[in-house]
């Protein structure tokens, strides 16, 4: 019975997937090159074809690439019906249709939802519609900055010091823009790698030029009488007069059109277990949707089985082919999502990768190279175990340390360290912030355990 | 023609950026910044360097017909030499 569905569903079958961007894409290529003959549908609500987004902080601002142009390219024929530039509405789980904003609606034998995640806005609407004030996220969000940034503002202001509000004011430095960056934590990057790691990306910023202002917070945001930004006030009193301003601030998942569908869905993402199916909002696994992507929580058997979400481009790959296997395969040959959270970032000229978990850290050991020189490896450790590593230019030992998290290699770390510093010899403390008060949007979340939406207080497992 | 990295592959071993050079560039000392779109003219040196990506980092598209297997055989060879550097 189940074989004969499968067999109908390889070859007649209709699949929809909801959002078109890189999951979306490699998901509906994975689907072709696993066989599956039937209708496939690519529901969008960007007007474009799935375009890829890293290269919009980095090549686009360097002014090497086209915000226009950098779709993805296909490695599969995919012969798909494309609805672009309209958005899904609603899901009917009962009755398999997912609804869009158009009225039109689409039936579906099995989905795929894949509708990632949207730079949060500025808190303060009006403040927010100031000319001047960009958010990153979208094609032409980096049109729009580009433009700007290309005209010469006497100032930029980043609100925010994750990877992409540094990316900005890496590209900025290197125009010769004028730039401040404005951070609520005590250095950049400090939600996502700590604080020993994000002292040295402050040095960083600040040896290039960048007017850094950390423990502060953006009260609000000045306009001038025909309604341009003008000027930033601080929660240290002080007034910082830019007139580009990018909010980058983290991001929120798109998720609320699958309000009162019945999907465990909501502000923290679509729970789904490790084979990529999601989670009705009472925990209880649905056989026919599939999740993959930045909106995606999913446990991970490596971390204890807590529920991750990750913002990192290797993770929409990986599990949108997972996901799509899935779809189309009987129980015993499914797979699971176990793939190793793999994060890179380049800014002022220095390449900075991650593998695991580094959140997850209680104490952090350089292994290699010196933080003074801003070439290391770091390695963190949770309870004895490796759990992540971080390189500034020193890509090619990611690798040995991904082997190491895998196997559950032992922490502090045991193997003579290739090059003795002072520094290297024994664990400091990782110096991550308190996990309640989230800085702007580590790129791995910890969720907890509950496939449900119905917590939404955050409790880290480490505590 | 399309084209993306992996850059969590990418060792940043600048074969790409040697090949091609108008298509990719090393930022720094290991990072690699590229254009996701390439003119038609950079067909061959565009091949030549996914062919030549030690860890086969790059995917491209429309480059049918151009990589076929004898240009694999020079793009070894021109892969020991730019590591030989
Ligand atoms: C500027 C920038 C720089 C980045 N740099 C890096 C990096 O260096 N390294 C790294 O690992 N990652 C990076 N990322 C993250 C990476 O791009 C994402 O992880 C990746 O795009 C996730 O793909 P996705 O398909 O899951 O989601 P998305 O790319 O967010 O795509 C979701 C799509 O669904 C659409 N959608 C949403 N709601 C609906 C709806 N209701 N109906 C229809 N369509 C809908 C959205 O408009 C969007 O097109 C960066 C992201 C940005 C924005
Ligand atoms: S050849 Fe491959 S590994 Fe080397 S820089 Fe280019 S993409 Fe990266």
């Amino acid at each position: 019975m189940a074989a004969d569905y499968l067999e109908w569903l390889r070859r007649e079958g209709r699949i929809v997937i909801v959002g078109a961007s890189l999951a979306g894409l490699r998901a509906a290529e994975t689907l072709r090159a696993e066989g599956f003959a039937g209708e496939l549908t690519l529901i969008g609500d960007e007007p474009y074809e799935p375009y890829d987004r890293p290269p919009l902080s980095k090549s686009v601002l360097l002014g090497m690439a086209s915000p226009h142009h950098t779709e993805l390219p296909h490695r599969w024929e995919i012969d798909a019906k494309w609805r672009l530039g309209v958005a899904a509405s609603g899901l009917d789980l009962t009755a398999k249709r997912v609804r869009l904003a158009d009225g039109d609606e689409v039936e579906y034998d099995r989905l795929l939802i894949a509708t990632g995640v949207r730079a949060r806005p500025w808190p303060k609407e009006d403040e927010a519609r100031l000319d001047g004030v960009c958010l990153l996220r979208t094609r032409e969000d980096a049109a729009d900055l580009y433009r700007r940034l290309k005209a010469g503002p006497r100032r930029v202001f980043v609100i925010g010091a994750g990877f992409a509000g540094s990316e900005v004011a890496s590209a900025c430095r290197e125009m010769g823009i004028p730039v401040t960056v404005a951070e609520r934590a005590g250095a950049p990057l400090v939600g996502a790698l700590g604080g020993v790691v994000g002292a040295v990306a402050a040095d960083l910023a600040t040896e290039n030029g960048v007017d850094l202002r950390t423990h502060v917070t953006v009260t609000s945001l000045e306009g001038d009488p025909v309604g341009r930004v003008r000027a930033v006030h601080l929660s240290d009193e002080s007034v910082v007069e830019a007139d580009v301003v990018v909010v980058s601030l983290g991001s929120l998942r798109n998720t609320d059109w699958l309000a009162g569908s019945g999907l465990g869905a909501g502000p923290r993402g679509i729970a789904c277990d490790a084979g990529c199916r999601a989670f009705d909002f009472r925990g209880i696994v649905t056989d026919d949707v599939f999740v993959a992507g930045d909106v995606a929580r999913s446990p991970h058997a490596l971390f204890g089985y807590q529920f991750l979400s990750l913002e990192h481009w290797g993770n929409a790959v990986a599990q949108a082919e997972t996901a799509a296997h899935n779809m189309i395969c009987h129980g015993a040959d499914r797979r699971p999502h176990l793939w190793m959270p793999a994060f890179w970032s380049s800014m002022f000229g220095v390449n900075i990768k991650s593998v695991g978990v580094p959140p997850m850290g209680e104490q952090l050991m350089i292994t290699q190279g010196s933080l003074a020189e801003r070439r290391f490896v770091g390695v963190y450790g949770y309870q004895g175990r490796i759990v992540a590593a971080v390189t500034f230019d020193n890509t090619r030992w990611l690798e040995f340390y991904q082997r190491q998290i895998e196997q559950g290699a032992p922490f502090p770390v045991e193997h003579p360290t290739v090059d003795r510093r002072p520094e290297g010899r024994q664990p400091v403390p990782a110096d991550f912030p308190d996990p309640s008060l989230p800085t702007h949007g580590p790129m791995v979340t910890l969720s907890g355990y509950s496939p449900a939406e119905q917590q939404l207080v955050f409790h880290p497992a480490r505590h | 023609m399309r084209l993306v990295v992996d850059l969590n592959k990418c060792q940043g071993y600048a074969q790409c950026a040697f090949l091609a050079p108008d298509v990719f560039a090393m930022h720094g000392e290991e990072s690699l910044i590229y254009n996701p779109r390439a003119d038609e003219e950079q067909r061959e040196r565009l091949a030549r360097a996914v062919a030549a990506c030690p860890v086969q980092a790059i995917t491209a598209d429309g480059l049918d017909g151009a990589a076929d297997p004898a240009d694999g055989a020079a793009d070894g060879a021109s892969r020991e030499a730019s590591d030989g550097r």
